[in-house]
């Protein structure tokens, strides 16, 4: 088995256009949720969403590309720039044949579903835009930054709704470490902050109106997020024999299925999850400092989330610290895990932890250190982050300081 | 149909149920209705009424609205209805 390092990152979200302009605002504790700016949003129950703002497409691509391009598969093109330019690394040859690209995305081109729909649906025409089903294709994100960065080995999508992500990040991750490939490009997008994906959310009554606050007593649903985070995962011995940076190591990961209920979350499940990746990793559970959780601020997440932390750490529990950035970001669905990997970064590589803001009021059924409303400066050599979907399927990655 | 009537009806359906088996004095609970079913059947109370129900999932004991059992249930309709 080989090691895996990360050596390139990159993100677009609410926080920020870049991962510096991110972990700054997780560092300061800032808020990207805001009010929603888009078509008939006084039409929406739910009028809160940590939007992307001041993006522009005009620019960054090029009036064909922008035909083609959903906003989730711009996000996901802009985080892979970043992520490549960070990494140094350039795909030709026998390299560009062998590496690839695994993306995180649930709802795939939802503006351009949604765009659509309006044109045949609400203003009765009967012709769409050509590009319609390749720009709204889940794949269509991974398939244009292979295209862009010459990756011709394994690449495709995966979709476990909110741990998708995570499941897409495991998949590069096995691939790098059991030698399939020197480098993959990994992470997710999603942009379903669009007036039918708000709508959608709306109707299962799980969203608050007003932020986003995990953990808090007083908390009253999750926010919806967009944007995108992609990684350059690289096998070590690659990444060091041409001196390229190293942001931290992933060391194992588990995936589990709670195989109960669609949308209530199970201790088992998630709990299974956490303790498979510290064995993977082979990683003692005090090694751990900090948990980079689900925490979406819903009710049945957050204290069962919590009940699986304290299973799986036992006394050890009470030390360590579990954050959700969600409070900052909002939930990114299929897109959330990667730009939560940042805070795992951030904790492992500049030693600070990103906090969980919007905290008020203690929970007893979530009584560990989130790290309220500040972020902390602490020695983090082991980080987890937690990921777990509707449908119960969990995905739980482990990092570690290099 | 009388609101009562009809939201027995709504609750019958997703309890699986007669309505002549749900009573007021009924609690979801009782019936075996579920987080879930209990989403499904404010959505379709809404739509049968043309109301909207202050309902949360995440803190239903915090909601404008009180599901502790199906009298509780129409006593809110009933409310909502006459407001409309």
């Amino acid at each position: 088995m080989k090691r895996v390092v990360i050596t390139g990152a990159g993100t677009i979200n609410a926080l920020g256009h870049s991962v510096s302009e991110t972990m700054e605002a997780m560092r300061e504790g800032r808020c990207g949720i805001g009010k929603l700016e888009m078509r008939d949003v006084d039409r929406l129950a739910i009028q809160i969403g940590g939007q992307v703002r001041g993006f522009e497409a005009e620019g960054r691509f090029n009036r064909q590309q922008m035909a083609l391009y959903d906003r989730f598969t711009q996000f996901a093109l802009i985080a892979a720039r970043e992520a490549m330019a960070q990494s140094g690394l350039e795909f030709s040859g026998e390299l560009a044949a062998r590496c690839g690209v695994v993306l995180g995305n649930s709802g795939g081109g939802m503006t351009t579903l949604d765009d659509n729909y309006r044109t045949v649906y609400e203003d009765g025409k009967n012709r769409v835009h050509p590009f319609v089903v390749p720009k709204l294709m889940n794949n269509a994100a991974a398939s244009h930054v292979s295209m862009e960065f010459n990756l011709k080995g394994p690449s495709f999508t995966v979709s476990t709704a909110c741990a998708s992500s995570n499941h897409a990040m495991a998949q590069a991750f096995q691939m790098v470490r059991y030698g399939a490939a020197p480098a993959m490009l990994t992470g997710g997008s999603e942009s379903m902050l669009c007036f039918g994906g708000v709508k959608a959310w709306e109707g299962l009554r799980v969203m608050s109106k007003d932020a986003c606050r995990p953990f808090s007593a007083n908390r009253n649903g999750m926010v919806q997020g967009e944007g995108a985070g992609i990684f350059v995962f690289e096998e070590f011995e690659h990444a060091k024999a041409r001196g390229a940076e190293i942001l931290c190591e992933v060391a194992g990961f588990a995936m589990t299925s709670d195989a109960s209920d669609i949308v209530m979350p199970s201790k088992r499940g998630a709990a299974r999850a956490i303790s498979g990746a510290l064995t993977d990793a082979r990683i003692d559970p005090s090694e751990v400092a900090y948990v980079n959780a689900h925490g979406t601020g819903t009710a049945a997440n957050d204290k069962t989330e919590c009940a699986a932390v304290a299973d799986v750490f036992g006394p050890h529990a009470d030390s360590l610290m579990i954050s959700s950035t969600k409070s900052m970001h909002g939930h990114l669905i299929g897109g959330t895990g990667a730009v939560e990997l940042l805070a795992c970064i951030m904790a492992l590589r500049d030693g600070i932890v990103a906090p969980t803001i919007g905290y008020d009021e203690a929970d007893p059924e979530c009584a560990l250190d989130v790290v309220p409303n500040e972020a902390r400066e602490a020695d983090v050599q082991v980080a987890l982050s937690n990921a777990f979907a509707f449908g119960g399927l969990n995905a739980v990655l482990a990092l570690r300081r290099i | 149909m009388s609101i009562q009537d009809k939201v027995i009806a709504i609750i019958a359906e997703q309890a699986l149920l007669e309505p002549s088996d749900v009573t007021t004095k009924s609690t979801l609970d009782d019936l075996g209705i579920d987080s879930l079913g209990l989403v499904e059947s404010i959505f379709a109370i809404e739509e049968e009424f043309d109301i909207t129900v202050p309902f949360n999932a995440n803190a239903p004991d915090q909601s404008d609205f009180d599901i502790t059992s199906v009298a509780a249930i129409i006593a809110g309709i009933e409310k909502l209805v006459s407001e409309k």
